[in-house]
């Protein structure tokens, strides 16, 4: 029976962690992901889960101890945001080729400076060429199925790699929604029991985790790595399925909401997607054929896939979150760009940054962009590519 | 144990397989099979590593020289990597998804440049959270993986890459940092301090402390290297003992906050007998440097002066 609950996003996911009872967390508190440890102490204290918590001294440590407990045969996680997230990139690495099913629950929030606690994806794209899977959420419902899924994916063994999480800051993470719960049994069986092939606790098998290698064999290590992420689509996908079972609840690698016969379409990640969908459904309501692409996986990026879901419409908008300074535009921009040069789909797009560092994005400003997509395709007026939505004039 | 002759211990099971890659004469590989040999029978040990020679030379994909588990991470992490592996034993026995009869123990080894520098923060936490575990550091004095720089842990005045001596320098101008004593601070239960004595009691009857006193130890082990400080290889016992002698390396324990005196000479040795068997002191005896060496002592005496009060303190209990 699935319960109806009213949650936060930090609740939500602190509730699935508490239903996957895991082996280690160690932590370090960083706004606004500090709720999540705070809360799995809290089930730790009432005696709710055997979770052994760490209180380590950084994050940079959170993550060095999570490789460890794992690698030491125990399923482990921790929870960051922003600065928290830089400082543990180096193990982020470590964790991914030491191929090392972790998983993260990260808090979108913007990284420094100016200094300041609010969302985007600046944290998470940062991290985004670290060999971790990256998982993205809409809303509270979403954070709470995706970790559910999470150490399926990470565990499975054509994949081995470490799982983050994403949800965004404040925005799902602080704000109380509608939320359907499963049963502690029922989330216990689909996680079920980790079982790790080889781990140092092994007392029938000593093995050494971390090595030096020379150029003759780390070429090799690398690669092996990269075909884990690209099998990880597929696991990600198996995995989602039997979700579907359980939940009623259905994921894939992105969700095409009003797209089938869309002129205009918008690529959007995270919970913004939600603003997206509330003004496609008023432009369609006026007959304007509109649509919303929303990205759930952004690692293994899936340009495919994007590319076949995009051939039919006549322009896109590209939604990054985040500015990566490269003179040229955000990430999603680059990537979706590129995926559908390699896949021969010759349609215009139009990259757009908004939403830094917690500045709200809004159903007028959706409506907006349609509008000089149309007016692109309609009379010929090119817009200015990755235009600053929202800014201070 | 407690049967520390040497005729007894060298029959313990060696866990550091030969064909590494470390230079012949390297302090860190007898200090690290010297702690290992004071594992108990049947005890298994999972070690940790911070980045440094001993990492790159000793695991270097296919072959590792670890008979026991073993994990490398990062440079700056050894304690909070240990800390995790540790934490995950607790956790695994605690839901009996390991086999009650066996008992781990978690060994950890950094240089100094891994623990007095970029660990130190790592460290710090790991000692404080009170994890079962025992780091120990391989203190060379100097960051010689990367070709002997400086670090916290360097003596006044020697000679490393990054304070090289010139004419307008005397070596690296900072004392060095008295690490023993900072994590004594924490009040862990147990922290020692030793080198390569002639029959090696010490550092055996240390090493067994430190890995069977529940809770955090470290252990600081002064590990000569014949690269950084310029002697000959064979010179190595020779160069313990006289830093021992002059009390330049005192050897104590501060045993559930009791400090106590491992050996205290007869005859305390001037600290020119310890300096001017290596290269990268051979500039203090120059003519007109006289005074670099007279500042040298007075650390010396001024360090030696502060452990004998501290080891005089009567403390209840």
């Amino acid at each position: 029976m699935a319960i109806k609950e009213r949650m936060s996003g930090n609740e939500a996911v602190s509730y699935a962690i508490r239903q996957i009872n895991p082996d280690v967390m160690p932590a370090f508190p960083i706004t606004p992901s500090t709720e999540i440890p705070q809360m799995v102490s809290t089930y730790i204290a009432n005696g709710e889960i055997e979770t052994e918590f760490i209180p380590v001294e950084s994050e940079h440590s959170s993550m060095s101890a999570a490789i460890g407990a794992e690698a030491a045969g125990a399923r482990s996680l921790t929870a960051t945001s922003s600065a928290g997230l830089a400082l543990m990139w180096e193990e982020l690495l470590l964790a991914a080729s030491n191929r090392l099913p972790i998983v993260l629950a990260l808090v979108n929030r913007t990284l420094s400076g100016p200094i300041n606690i609010n969302c985007d994806h600046s944290d998470s794209m940062g991290a985004r060429d670290t060999g971790w899977i990256q998982i993205y959420a809409e809303n509270n419902q979403e954070a709470y199925d995706n970790f559910i899924q999470a150490y399926p994916i990470a565990e499975h063994t054509s994949v081995h790699l470490p799982v983050m999480i994403c949800q965004d800051g404040f925005i799902t993470s602080h704000a109380v929604e509608n939320i359907e719960l499963m049963e502690d049994s029922l989330v216990k069986k689909f996680v079920g029991i980790y079982n790790p092939e080889e781990f140092l606790l092994n007392p029938d098998k000593p093995i050494s985790v971390g090595p030096y290698s020379i150029s003759n064999y780390a070429m090799e290590a690398k690669k092996n790595q990269e075909i884990a992420l690209e099998n990880s689509k597929a696991v990600i996908l198996e995995v989602a399925k039997k979700f579907k079972k359980i939940s009623g609840r259905e994921y894939g690698l992105f969700e095409e909401y009003r797209t089938k016969d869309a002129d205009y379409i918008m690529l959007i990640m995270g919970s913004a997607a939600g603003t997206a969908k509330q003004a496609v459904d008023e432009m369609r309501a006026r007959g304007k054929k509109v649509g919303v692409l929303k990205l759930r996986v952004f690692r293994p990026f899936p340009a495919e896939e994007i590319a076949n879901a995009l051939k039919g419409c006549k322009v896109v908008a590209i939604m990054d979150r985040c500015e990566s300074y490269n003179g040229n535009g955000g990430p999603l921009g680059s990537e979706v760009t590129s995926a559908l040069f390699c896949n021969k789909i010759m349609i215009d797009t139009v990259n757009y940054i908004y939403g830094l560092a917690g500045r709200d994005f809004t159903v007028d400003e959706t409506k907006t962009v349609f509008g000089e997509l149309e007016d692109m395709v309609v009379n010929g007026r090119v817009p200015e590519q990755y235009k600053y939505i929202g800014l201070r004039k | 144990m407690s049967d520390y002759t040497l005729k007894t211990i060298m029959n313990q099971p060696e866990r550091l397989a030969p064909g590494h890659r470390m230079c012949a004469g390297c302090g860190a590989t007898i200090a690290v099979r010297a702690v290992l040999r004071a594992l108990h029978k049947g005890d298994r040990a999972v070690i940790g590593n911070a980045t440094g020679c001993l990492e790159v030379s000793s695991f270097m994909y296919p072959y590792t020289s670890w008979e026991d588990s073993y994990i490398h991470n990062a440079f700056e992490n050894a304690g909070a990597t240990l800390s995790g592996v540790e934490t995950a034993y607790k956790a695994l026995k605690k839901r009996k998804r390991l086999p009650e009869d066996e008992t781990f123990k978690f060994i950890t080894f950094g240089g100094d440049g891994g623990t007095y520098d970029i660990g130190f923060q790592s460290l710090s936490g790991a000692m404080e959270r009170g994890h079962d575990i025992t780091y120990v550091c391989y203190d060379n004095g100097a960051y010689m993986n990367t070709g002997i720089q400086r670090s916290s842990a360097t003596p006044m005045y020697a000679d490393t890459t990054t304070t090289p001596v010139g004419k307008a320098s005397n070596g690296k101008m900072q004392n060095r940092k008295d690490l023993a004593s900072i994590i004594a601070d924490h009040y862990v239960p147990y922290v020692a301090q030793t080198t390569f004595t002639t029959d090696f009691k010490d550092l055996h009857m240390k090493a067994e402390k430190s890995i069977y006193t529940k809770g955090p130890a470290f252990l600081n082990i002064m590990t000569p290297c014949p690269r950084g400080w310029r002697y000959e290889t064979s010179e190595i016992m020779k160069i313990c003992k006289l830093a021992v002698e002059t009390c330049y390396w005192p050897l104590f324990e501060v045993d559930h906050g009791r400090w106590i005196l491992s050996y205290e000479p007869k005859k305390k040795l001037p600290i020119e007998d310890f300096l001017k068997e290596q290269g990268r002191f051979k500039h203090l005896f120059k003519k007109g440097n006289e005074n670099l060496i007279v500042q040298f002592q007075e650390e010396v005496d001024r360090r030696w002066e502060d452990l004998l009060y501290k080891c005089s303190r009567k403390i209840k209990g």
